[in-house]
């Protein structure tokens, strides 16, 4: 049954995945990522991790409804009204990626990997969150600090108001 | 499901992405693609806490940063585009190829 479950959310993760470069339309694209994602937090799902899980699931809805703001905003033919390919380099980037995806396969199935150590724990998020407070209270403060960090640089890249928005001698705002 | 079959789930995640990062004109399909193979992270971190070394969170903890990344690579790539938008009328690649080596 799992394993039924891993087969079919695998193959719509990774198709959607491709779905996202192949579909005419900016939004269609953003959704397309967003059902790769939903597959991806299912998938956590079915390896215990039910907080991460969940916790992938709530975020990338909302990061996703965020980015398909942006997209309707910037990019043209945000409704796939008429085709849309804007690829550079095509047949070199297929080339690579395939190659990428064969050399990481092989390694996958070639390497001997550990014997499993330790057991699942009886809730994996408990042992989480004594793992972030305690041994590994660094990754914690370093991920607060980025966070801090990039919601300031991206509100000062991101306004239109600053130091340098406006021509010399030019008060009103006109560029 | 074994670690192999999560393994490859996530080597064709992050082709997939690869492809897009290699391939897409548009900054925002660009940072996709990037999303993309951020996305095939989260199935190896995963994978290998729980096949691996589920005795220990570190695997967990890698997720999180993993997620985290995500999100702030989405909020500087948006906050980038939005800047180079306003200064130059830019929103594709080949047009903000000012750091080519």
């Amino acid at each position: 049954m799992q394993a039924v479950a891993f087969w079919i959310l695998a193959v719509a993760a990774a198709g959607s995945g491709a779905a996202v470069f192949a579909v005419d339309s900016m939004a269609r694209a953003t959704f397309a990522l967003l059902a790769s994602f939903l597959c991806v937090g299912v998938e956590l799902l079915l390896l215990d991790l039910r907080y991460l899980g969940v916790l992938v699931v709530l975020m990338m809805i909302m990061e996703m409804l965020v980015m398909a703001v942006f997209m309707i905003m910037y990019m043209m033919n945000p409704g796939g009204l008429m085709p849309m390919t804007m690829v550079h380099n095509h047949r070199w980037a297929i080339g690579i990626s395939a190659a990428v995806f064969a050399a990481l396969a092989a390694g996958i199935l070639l390497i001997p990997w550990p014997k499993r150590q330790g057991t699942v724990p009886r809730d994996p998020a408990f042992s989480l969150g004594q793992a972030i407070m305690g041994p590994k209270m660094l990754v914690m403060m370093v991920v607060g600090i980025a966070i801090l960090a990039t919601m300031i640089a991206s509100v000062v890249l991101a306004t239109g108001r600053g130091r340098y928005d406006r021509s010399p001698g030019r008060e009103d705002g006109a560029k | 499901m074994s670690l192999d079959a999560f393994l490859l789930l996530a080597a064709a995640l992050f082709s997939v992405g690869l492809y897009g990062a290699l391939s897409q004109q548009s900054i925002v399909m660009l940072m996709m693609g990037l999303e993309l193979m951020i996305n095939a992270l989260l199935v190896a971190g995963g994978a290998f806490w729980f096949y691996v070394a589920p005795g220990t969170a570190d695997g967990q903890v890698l997720v999180l940063v993993a997620v985290t990344v995500m999100a702030l690579e989405m909020a500087m790539g948006f906050a980038v585009v939005t800047a180079l938008l306003r200064a130059r009328d830019v929103d594709t690649t080949d047009d903000a190829g000012d750091l080519k080596g």
